[in-house]
């Protein structure tokens, strides 16, 4: 396996790890609060699932020669990359909702195409990812519109995270291709197949009538059909937003990186006495093999 | 045609188990009696889940953010049966139980409602509740209440995974490293004085028959049991008598009030709302 192609797979497919785990956060914070225990089940079962996909992709990426513990020392120094979008602050319940319709409905249309990446153990990784990523959408989704559907208070909650989430989440896809200088080669290699600008078009197209069916509108005074070209036309996104909050700058990456790191340190003594219990367990063995 | 055979890690089948949505469209009603004792033991399964689910995104381990999330997932899932069960006396849904019933109105035990603690004390709290809900759930099934009884047959399944996690973890940390062992010793020693009132046959249990499970019945097993868990880890089962105030009412717990005040906090912004 060439060396670059490797590295690529390596870097993409643990900073889509990276993003599951701390992708946990901002949803996790509302299992407590949870509304009622339908949507607590719900919740719990879908941020579990989220540290499933951890599981699989650090598990993929291993399969390329890098160990997990590596991957968590990237993510814990801050040297790993993780989807942005994780970094704003999930404020209510609707939010919970708007992660799901948007935020995984994003994930989904960036993922599916990956499926057929031409690395197996990614592309089937993916497979199993991006069926329960469907299950997370729709359940986005039905919340939403439960909340766009009752009082005009929750209609209002649902509106405004909407409005918070569209242009971070539109965001998610990249940068402009006329931006985005490692597309190419991606794409040569057939690990990403189709590029930034394809796929957000492709997610808006796929929005709009789901907006209307929510009866919530989109944040974008320019959105309209265009039937020349047979999509949706939108508006241009805040890109210096979006640079700044990939440096870091994003009103919550110190939390979610702290958070992160505070569970690893307070749980190093549990992974050390698992460890020196496995050992002396194997030597114990070995030593009854051996009598 | 059975749903167990088209079972697969990737497909979700309900399999032959009961739902709350079940229960509560079923004619199963339970009497006035029977649905406090559903009470007790729906308000502790939550409680300890409430308690246990904000450790998801803070385990030690990411195989551990899955196992301790399943384990909150299955008790918000007995949780759920029993406060439908429960609610059928009163008219009442499981949410009108979970989120508008005020901190002297539930009935769970102190254990549950414990701090987490470092994960040494999660663990001695999960094999102390484990062993004892293990204990529950094998005698329940018997029960001459069809949906007690149903409702503990799929308890008692999960809650034989639970057992077995708490006791491989108590394992682990006890004959793992020095701290360690202090740490899951620690966590045994400060919650041991609440063992005690699981074993308390409070109201209305004793007049019930064959319906509940009376607790004092399981305090000899239970104890064993848990001995034996203890001391196969190089731990000491401390000797400590029950904490004052054993009668699930929340009248002798600091802790109940948080919780609900988290739990309950969105719901009650919005009275009569549905989600």
């Amino acid at each position: 396996m060439p060396e670059p192609y490797r590295k690529t797979l390596v870097r993409q497919v643990s900073q889509h790890a990276h993003s599951e785990i701390i992708g946990m956060q901002p949803e996790g914070n509302w299992i407590s609060r949870a509304p009622s225990l339908k949507r607590k089940a719900i919740l719990m079962a879908k941020v579990q699932d989220e540290a499933g996909h951890g599981l699989y992709l650090y598990s993929a990426a291993e399969t390329l020669g890098t160990p997990r513990d590596e991957m968590f020392d990237q993510l814990y120094t801050g040297r790993a990359k993780y989807s942005s979008i994780f970094n704003y602050p999930a404020r209510t319940w609707a939010d919970v909702g708007a992660i799901g319709w948007l935020v995984d409905g994003a994930a989904i249309t960036n993922q599916v195409p990956l499926c057929r990446a031409s690395y197996g153990p990614y592309g089937r990784a993916m497979v199993r990812v991006c069926k329960e990523e469907s299950f997370h959408q729709r359940q986005g989704w039905e919340i939403l519109y439960t909340l766009s559907h009752g009082t005009e208070e929750q209609h209002q909650m649902a509106q405004d995270a909407v409005d918070r989430f569209y242009g971070p989440a539109l965001q998610m896809f990249g940068p402009p291709d006329s931006d985005s200088p490692n597309s190419g080669q991606s794409m040569a290699w057939n690990i990403k197949r189709f590029s930034n600008d394809e796929l957000r078009q492709r997610f808006v197209d796929m929005i709009v009538p789901q907006a209307e069916a929510l009866g919530l509108t989109l944040p974008d005074p320019d959105l309209q059909w265009n039937e020349e070209r047979g999509h949706y036309d939108f508006g241009e996104l805040d890109w210096d937003e979006f640079f700044s909050v990939l440096k870091g700058n994003g009103p919550l990456s110190r939390q979610r990186l702290e958070h992160y790191r505070r569970a690893r340190d307070e749980g190093a003594w549990v992974r050390e006495a698992a460890a020196a219990y496995a050992g002396r367990q194997h030597q114990e063995q070995a030593a009854l093999a051996g009598a | 045609m059975s749903f167990a055979s088209h079972d697969s890690a990737t497909r979700q089948s309900q399999g032959e188990a009961i739902t709350p949505e079940e229960i509560a469209s079923s004619d199963a009603v339970a009497d006035e009696a029977t649905a406090r004792y559903a009470m007790i033991l729906g308000d502790d399964a939550l409680m300890l889940s409430q308690r246990l689910s904000s450790w998801i995104s803070r385990a030690p381990e990411l195989e551990e953010d899955v196992a301790l999330a399943n384990i909150a997932l299955d008790l918000l899932g007995h949780a759920r049966f029993l406060l439908t069960y429960a609610g059928t006396a009163w008219g009442k849904t499981e949410d009108d139980l979970a989120y508008f019933r005020d901190e002297e109105e539930f009935r769970s035990c102190r254990l549950v409602e414990q701090e987490n603690g470092d994960f040494g004390r999660t663990i001695a709290r999960q094999l102390i509740f484990s062993t004892y809900q293990h204990q529950l759930y094998s005698r329940l099934v018997h029960s001459t209440d069809p949906t007690l009884a149903a409702i503990a047959d799929k308890a008692l399944k999960e809650v034989q995974y639970h057992q077995d996690h708490a006791a491989q973890w108590t394992l682990r940390l006890g004959l793992g490293t020095e701290e360690s062992s202090r740490r899951i010793q620690d966590g045994l020693d400060s919650l041991w004085s609440y063992v005690e009132e699981l074993f308390l046959d409070v109201d209305p249990i004793p007049a019930l028959g064959d319906v509940a499970v009376l607790p004092s019945s399981l305090r000899e097993d239970t104890l064993h049991r848990l001995r034996e868990a203890i001391e196969a880890a190089g731990l000491t089962v401390p000797e400590m008598s029950g904490a004052y105030g054993s009668d699930r009412t929340g009248r002798f717990s600091e802790q109940r009030g948080y919780i609900l005040a988290e739990m309950q906090v969105l719901a009650r912004q919005h009275p009569g709302a549905t989600w």
